[in-house]
C-alpha cells in the first residue's frame, strides 16, 4: 500500500506520527500553515502541533480567536490565492460552526471556478465518544461530508496510516477531513521515519479470513480485530476491511472479500441513517447481490444525542461483546 | 464633493469609460433577461458603479477581488471582458466560469476575480484569507471584498474584519451601503447605519464617502490600497449608494421604497453627474467622452453577438472540477 518501502520504523503514537507528516510537510513547503484554538506555542490540546511553532514560528502556527467560521472562511481565500491551509479544530463537533463556509464555498470552488482554482486544505479534528465529553466534543459526523461533492474523507485508525494518509492530504489540490478518533490518538505501532503516502482510496485487508467480512471504521477497527481474536479462538475467521478514506470510498475491495465470504457486516461508531455502512452496503447489494449468503447487517452507535454519565455513555458505542454476537448472529443466518 | 482636478485627464476618462462599460453591460444583461436569453438569476449594480471603479483602479490582475451576489460590477472593473460577463449569464462555454457558475459565480482567477456569490458574508473572510497570503508569502498583493450594507450585520463582518486587523493584513473590506438589504430596509436592521463607525471597534481607519463620487471612491481606496500594501492593515470603506433597478431582474419593486426616493437617487447618478462635471470644469471635451460613448456602445454590442453565437458547455462534463484534475 505504501509508496515507498521503509528501511526504518520505530513505535510511535498516532499523534505522533500524524505530527511528524505535518512537520515534514511544512519543512519542504512554506506555503502550509497551521490555523486553531491554541495550536501555536501551547502546541494543541491533543498535541497535533507540539514543537512546531518553535521550528515554524507565529504566521505558519497561528493561533485564532474562538471564530470557527471566520478562521475557515479565511482559509478558504488563503488556499485560493496560493496558500496551503490546514485547519485544526480540536474537537471536530467545532466544525458545524463553519458548515456554510465549507459546504457552500470549501466544497464548490474548485466546481464554481471550471477548476482554475484549486482547493488544498486540510481539515483536522478529533471525533469519537470517550471520556465522559459529553455531547459537544463527541460527535463523528462524517457521514454529512460523505455526501456533499468536493470532500475527501479521512478515518486513519493507527499511527503507520496517520502518517501516510496525512502526508498524502498534505500534497493534494484537494479538502481533506482528517478526523482522528481520541481512542486511538495514544495507540503506538510501527512507523516509518522516512516520508511515505498512502492513496486515498484504498482499503487496508487488516486481517484474512473465509466466513465473514467486517467492515469497520475508525476506532471500531481495533475493536474488531479484537472480537476477532477471540472468535479465532473458536475457529471462526473473519475477514477484517479497514476503508481508510470513506470518500473516496473502496468499495471493490469489499466485494472481492465478500465473493469469497458471502457475508457482510459494517461497524461504525458513527449514526446508521443515511450513513457509510448504508452506502457500503448499497453498492455490494447492487453490486455483488449474487454473492451474499446473508442480509448485509451493520452496527452502529446508537442514533442519539451522546450522553455525560459513563453507564450511559457507554451505552451508545458498539463494544466487543456486541461485536462478537453481531458477528455470531450473521454466520448464524 | 471630491477634487477632481486633482486627476489628469487620462485617469478622469479611463473611470468613466469604466463606469460606462459597467452600465452598459448591465443594461443589455436587463434587456437580455426580458428576451428571456438568460436563464438564471440577473442582479444588476445600476446606480452603484463608482464603488467598483473607484477602488478597482488601483489594483493589480495579482490583487484578488471577492464580491457579492451583485457582483458584474466588480468582475467587469477587475477586468473581466464585457464578453465574459454575458456569456456566463447566457450559460455559455465561453462564459468566465465556463457555463458552471452565471451571475452569482463569476470567476477569472486570471485577473484576481475570485468570485461573486450567492451566500451573504463569505467575500468578507476569503478577502482576509487573500491577506493573509500577501503576507505568509509576502507578495505585496491585497485583498478586497466587496459587500453590501446586509453583510454588515453578518458574523461574518465580525469576524473577518476582527482576524485582518489582529493580523494586521493587507485587506480593503469596501461596504457598499445601498440603504435595503433585496427589501429590508438598513435603517430597520440596525440601530447604528453608519457602517463606518464599526472600524473603530476593530482597531482600524474607518472611512465614509460618497459612493456616487468616483473621485471620492478612488481617493479613499488610494489611501486604503497605500497603506494595506505599506503593511500597516486593513480599512474599511464604507460608500454611500443606491440600486436604482429592482433587487433581481424580474422582480416586483414596490412595496418597500418610495418612487420619490427612487428618482432623487437617479437624479445623483454616478455616470451622468461625472460627465457633467468633467465638461464644465473643462477637464476633458466634448468630443472626447463621447468617442467613449461610442466605443464603450461598440464593446458591448460586439460582446452580445460573442455570447449569443457562443456554444453551450457539453453535458458530457458536468462532473468535471469537482476536484483538482490531479486527482481526478
Amino acid at each position: 500500500m505504501s509508496t515507498t518501502t521503509a528501511t526504518t520504523t520505530r513505535e510511535i503514537t498516532f499523534t505522533a506520527a500524524a505530527r511528524e507528516a505535518l512537520s515534514e510537510a511544512m519543512a519542504a513547503d512554506p506555503r502550509i500553515f497551521v490555523v486553531g484554538e491554541g495550536i501555536g506555542a501551547r502546541g494543541g490540546n491533543f498535541n497535533t502541533t507540539t514543537g512546531l511553532y518553535e521550528l515554524y514560528g507565529p504566521m505558519r502556527l497561528r493561533d485564532t480567536p474562538i471564530v470557527e467560521r471566520g478562521f475557515v472562511g479565511m482559509c478558504t481565500g488563503a488556499a485560493m490565492t496560493g496558500s496551503r491551509p490546514v485547519v485544526d479544530f480540536m474537537f471536530v463537533d467545532f466544525i458545524l460552526d463553519a458548515m456554510g463556509e465549507l459546504i457552500n464555498q470549501v466544497a464548490k470552488m474548485q466546481y464554481m471556478s471550471s477548476g482554475r482554482l484549486k482547493m488544498p486544505m486540510v481539515l483536522r479534528g478529533c471525533i469519537g465518544i470517550s471520556g465522559a465529553s459529553a455531547t459537544h466534543h463527541s460527535g463523528s459526523y462524517y457521514p454529512l461530508f460523505v455526501n456533499i461533492p468536493g470532500f475527501k474523507v479521512v478515518l486513519p485508525s493507527n499511527a503507520y496510516d496517520a502518517k501516510g494518509l496525512l502526508t498524502t492530504a498534505l500534497k493534494g489540490d484537494d479538502p481533506v477531513l482528517f478526523l482522528e478518533h481520541k481512542l486511538v490518538l495514544n495507540n503506538k505501532g510501527h512507523v516509518p521515519e522516512e516520508s511515505y503516502s498512502i492513496p486515498f482510496g484504498q482499503a487496508a485487508v487488516v486481517r484474512e479470513g473465509t466466513q465473514a467480512t467486517v467492515v469497520a471504521l475508525s476506532s471500531m477497527v481495533k475493536k474488531v480485530s479484537d472480537a476477532c481474536d477471540s472468535l479465532a479462538k473458536e475457529g471462526i475467521s473473519i475477514e477484517l476491511i479497514d476503508p481508510r478514506t470513506v470518500a473516496p470510498l473502496d468499495v471493490d475491495t469489499v466485494l472481492q472479500s465478500v465473493h469469497k465470504t458471502g457475508r457482510l457486516l459494517i461497524v461504525d461508531e458513527a449514526f446508521g441513517p443515511c450513513g457509510v455502512g448504508a452506502e457500503i452496503s448499497a453498492q455490494v447489494t447492487a453490486r455483488g447481490f449474487d454473492d451474499l449468503d446473508a442480509p448485509i447487517q451493520r452496527l452502529n452507535g446508537v442514533h442519539t444525542p451522546t450522553p455525560y454519565s459513563p453507564p450511559l455513555e457507554a451505552a451508545v458505542v458498539p463494544d466487543v461483546k456486541q461485536i462478537v454476537q453481531a458477528i455470531r448472529d450473521l454466520l448464524a443466518e | 464633493m471630491s477634487n477632481i482636478t486633482a486627476l489628469g485627464k487620462e485617469q478622469h476618462l479611463a473611470l468613466y469609460r469604466q463606469m460606462l462599460e459597467i452600465r452598459r453591460t448591465e443594461e443589455q444583461l436587463a434587456k437580455s433577461h426580458q428576451a428571456g436569453l438568460i436563464p438564471g438569476a440577473c442582479h444588476t449594480y445600476v446606480g452603484e458603479e463608482a464603488i467598483a471603479t473607484g477602488v478597482c483602479a488601483h489594483l493589480t490582475h495579482q490583487d484578488a477581488v471577492f464580491s457579492t451576489h451583485r457582483g458584474h460590477g466588480h468582475a467587469l472593473a477587475k477586468g473581466v471582458p464585457p464578453r465574459e460577463v454575458i456569456a456566463e449569464l447566457f450559460g455559455r462555454v465561453t462564459g468566465c466560469s465556463r457555463g458552471r457558475g452565471g451571475s452569482m459565480h463569476l470567476f477569472s482567477p486570471e485577473v484576481g476575480m475570485m468570485g461573486t456569490s450567492g451566500i451573504v458574508g463569505p467575500c468578507i473572510l476569503q478577502a482576509t484569507g487573500a491577506g493573509y497570503t500577501s503576507k505568509l508569502l509576502n507578495t505585496g498583493n491585497v485583498g478586497v471584498a466587496f459587500f453590501g450594507d446586509g453583510a454588515s450585520n453578518n458574523g461574518a463582518f465580525h469576524e473577518g474584519l476582527n482576524l485582518a486587523a489582529i493580523y494586521d493584513l493587507p485587506v480593503i473590506f469596501v461596504c457598499e451601503n445601498n440603504m435595503y438589504a433585496t427589501e429590508v430596509a438598513f435603517s430597520y436592521a440596525t440601530r447604528n447605519t453608519e457602517v463606518a463607525e464599526r472600524a473603530r471597534s476593530y482597531g482600524m481607519p474607518g472611512v465614509a464617502v460618497d459612493g456616487n463620487d468616483v473621485v471620492a471612491v478612488y481617493e479613499a481606496a488610494a489611501e486604503a490600497v497605500k497603506r494595506a500594501r505599506a503593511g500597516h492593515g486593513p480599512t474599511l470603506i464604507e460608500g454611500k449608494t443606491y440600486r436604482t433597478r429592482a433587487h433581481v431582474e424580474g422582480m416586483r419593486d414596490g412595496g418597500y421604497r418610495t418612487q420619490e426616493e427612487i428618482d432623487s437617487w437617479k437624479a445623483r447618478d454616478p455616470i451622468t453627474t461625472y460627465r457633467a462635471r468633467l465638461l464644465e470644469a473643462g477637464l476633458v471635451a466634448e468630443a472626447e467622452v463621447n468617442a467613449v460613448d461610442e466605443a464603450v456602445r461598440v464593446l458591448v454590442e460586439e460582446a452580445l453577438e460573442f455570447a449569443k453565437n457562443s456554444p453551450y458547455p457539453d453535458p458530457a462534463t458536468v462532473s468535471r472540477y469537482i476536484f483538482s484534475e490531479a486527482s481526478a
